[in-house]
């Protein structure tokens, strides 16, 4: 394993790798559907204690 | 299992005791002994301890340590800052004895303050939080007091090496290599109590800070094991060789320098800001999806900045220009995260006049958006030419230390010792206010002069005659720091006056006491009732 085959990976899948894992995130943040839950936990540290 | 600890208990004591008589020189004599006493007491108490009478609720006795151990040392760092503040002022301080050279104190500054005052900090809060937002007790028994006393041994053996010289040259990762094993080993602890606590939440969903928090943990313990990797001389004395070498070195040790703001002082502090804020504000989080994205984003940019502190050296230019790349893509993040933390005030932001406790939770924020703005700026290779290796660095570094990391933290301690120990309110809150506008004045009187200080050093350094001579010589650079350092020492001063006045009125809190005074937070009809 050279120093250009870790560089060629690094620069074309692991690029690829974690936009897809950042845009993963966008999705799930942004999922209509979770809208409910994450108002719930927005509220999770106003409970009694 | 108390048992099975007990015994490991006895293994250690009887370790140590054996490294005490082998030790081959002094400091590790010294350490041994430590060790011994920790151990010692340990097994002493898990085998007398009887079941616990309850076991239900929550653990809340090591948080209520937590909070005194984080103001014991928090007064303690800022009094060594003050300490070699004055020696740059006035070098005759130094007293030419090697135990109070600056050379000498400044680490026990720097660990002071970061892992000793802001780790106490992490390990309290996030005790805290895990177990307020999980409603779960936190896991492990016992193991949460090893996590405790465990970190103040780590404490103890680093700042006492660094006054008896023992370091191993890495900047916040100076103890040597036993004192780096015993942390892996009390961290690894603490992962496995704040996962297990998660493991037993009764909330399907992980709470936000809860996230930070773990980040906090799984990315300090990675840092520290791969910057620490070191060979010792003999498994008796004190001193070992790192096993990285050259530029190599130089990176690695900023990959983990770098972090260690990132995760250490930033992604821990953000689980502060996410729990406390809201509490104290009476607010929800203003955007839960925000967060989200605020914390995934922080995580995957910052594991790439370090390089930027290594601008203009050995490393290879392309590794420098993506340090600045990703410093810069950490604006986005940063500013996410404070706008967050801001606008959680909505509906409340009457609140910062009645309650100062959330003024200084709010200031802190604000500082967090001043210095995540500056420090972006300073990555940029053009101006880091200018503010590399000046005072414009250490001015940066105490924006963020001073103005967000230690008031948040005060913040989190103001709110924590009432509710812990069950107070009606903090013994006075015109304290309070009295320490937040005179570490505010402290903290603007310190960046102010170093800014000023900075550039004026980085400029001088620069100047050219017009034979192309260097202007100005060293000694005469050194020489028009002066005044800046008088100012310096001055908002050191203050700052540390500011905690002296925050640890007495906690003190007063604990105690139970109330100092009568108009209660700032009571409905302004009730306060003038109370006033006539």
């Amino acid at each position: 394993m050279t120093y250009e085959t870790v560089s060629a990976f690094a620069q074309t899948y692991g690029l690829v790798y974690l936009f897809v894992l950042f845009i993963g995130v966008l999705v799930y943040a942004l999922w209509p559907s979770n809208r409910e839950r994450f108002e719930r936990a927005a509220r999770m540290p106003l409970q009694e204690d | 299992m108390n048992l099975l600890s007990g015994l490991l208990l006895v293994l250690g004591a009887i370790g140590s005791l054996l490294l005490a008589f082998a030790a081959s020189d002094k400091v590790m004599t010294f350490h041994a002994v430590l060790l011994l006493a920790f151990f010692a007491i340990g097994a002493y108490l898990v085998f007398r301890r009887k079941p616990a009478a309850s076991i239900a609720g929550y653990q809340d006795d090591v948080i209520r340590a937590g909070a005194i151990a984080s103001i014991f040392w928090g007064v303690v760092g800022f009094l060594v800052g003050l300490v070699i503040a004055l020696q740059l002022a006035w070098p005759a301080l130094n007293f030419d004895l090697p135990w109070t050279n600056f050379g000498r104190l400044r680490p026990l500054h720097t660990s002071a303050v970061i892992f000793a005052f802001g780790g106490n900090i992490l390990l309290m809060t996030s005790f805290h939080v895990v177990q307020r937002t999980c409603q779960a007790r936190l896991a492990g028994g016992w193991a949460g007091w090893f996590v405790f006393w465990g970190y103040q041994l780590f404490i103890l053996m680093a700042a006492t090496g660094y006054l008896l010289g023992v370091t191993q040259g890495k900047e916040y990762a100076e103890p040597e290599w036993y004192v780096d094993l015993w942390l892996t080993i009390v961290w690894v602890v603490y992962l496995l109590v704040f996962l297990g606590t998660l493991w037993k939440r009764k909330e399907p969903h992980i709470y936000v800070a809860n996230w930070f928090y773990l980040a906090f943990i799984v990315t300090v313990a990675m840092l520290h094991l791969v910057n620490n990797a070191a060979i010792p001389l003999s498994l008796t004395g004190t001193r070992s060789y790192v096993v990285w070498a050259g530029v190599q070195d130089a990176l690695t040790q900023w990959w983990y320098g770098h972090n260690a703001v990132g995760f250490f002082l930033t992604a821990g502090f953000l689980a502060i800001m996410y729990y406390y804020v809201p509490k104290r504000a009476e607010r929800p989080v203003y955007s839960y999806r925000l967060s989200i994205v605020h914390f995934w984003s922080l995580i995957f940019l910052y594991i790439w900045a370090g390089p930027h502190h290594l601008h203009y050296t050995a490393l290879p230019e392309w590794a420098q220009t993506l340090g600045m790349t990703f410093s810069v893509m950490l604006w986005m993040p940063s500013w996410g995260g404070m706008v967050n933390g801001l606008l959680t005030l909505s509906g409340a932001w009457d609140k910062l006049r009645t309650d100062p406790v959330l003024r200084m939770m709010v200031v802190s924020v604000a500082f967090y958006g001043m210095s995540t703005f500056e420090g972006p700026l300073m990555s940029i290779k053009a101006v880091n030419a200018l503010s590399h290796y000046t005072d414009w660095t250490i001015g940066h570094v105490h924006s963020g230390a001073l103005g967000w990391v230690a008031f948040v933290s005060f913040g989190a301690l103001y709110y924590i010792v009432p509710v812990l120990w069950q107070r009606q309110r903090l013994y006075s809150n015109r304290l309070v206010s009295v320490h937040f506008w005179i570490a505010t004045l402290g903290i603007v009187l310190y960046i102010t002069a170093m800014w000023v200080s900075g550039i004026l050093q980085g400029l001088m350094w620069r100047a050219y005659d017009q034979l192309g001579f260097l202007e100005y010589s060293f000694g005469e650079t050194v020489e028009a720091m002066h005044p800046f350092y008088l100012i310096r020492a001055l908002g050191g001063l203050l700052f540390v006056l500011g905690s002296l006045i925050m640890a007495y009125n906690l003190w007063r809190t604990m105690r139970g006491d109330l100092r009568e005074e108009v209660d700032p937070m009571a409905t302004p009809a009730a306060a003038a009732a109370a006033a006539s």
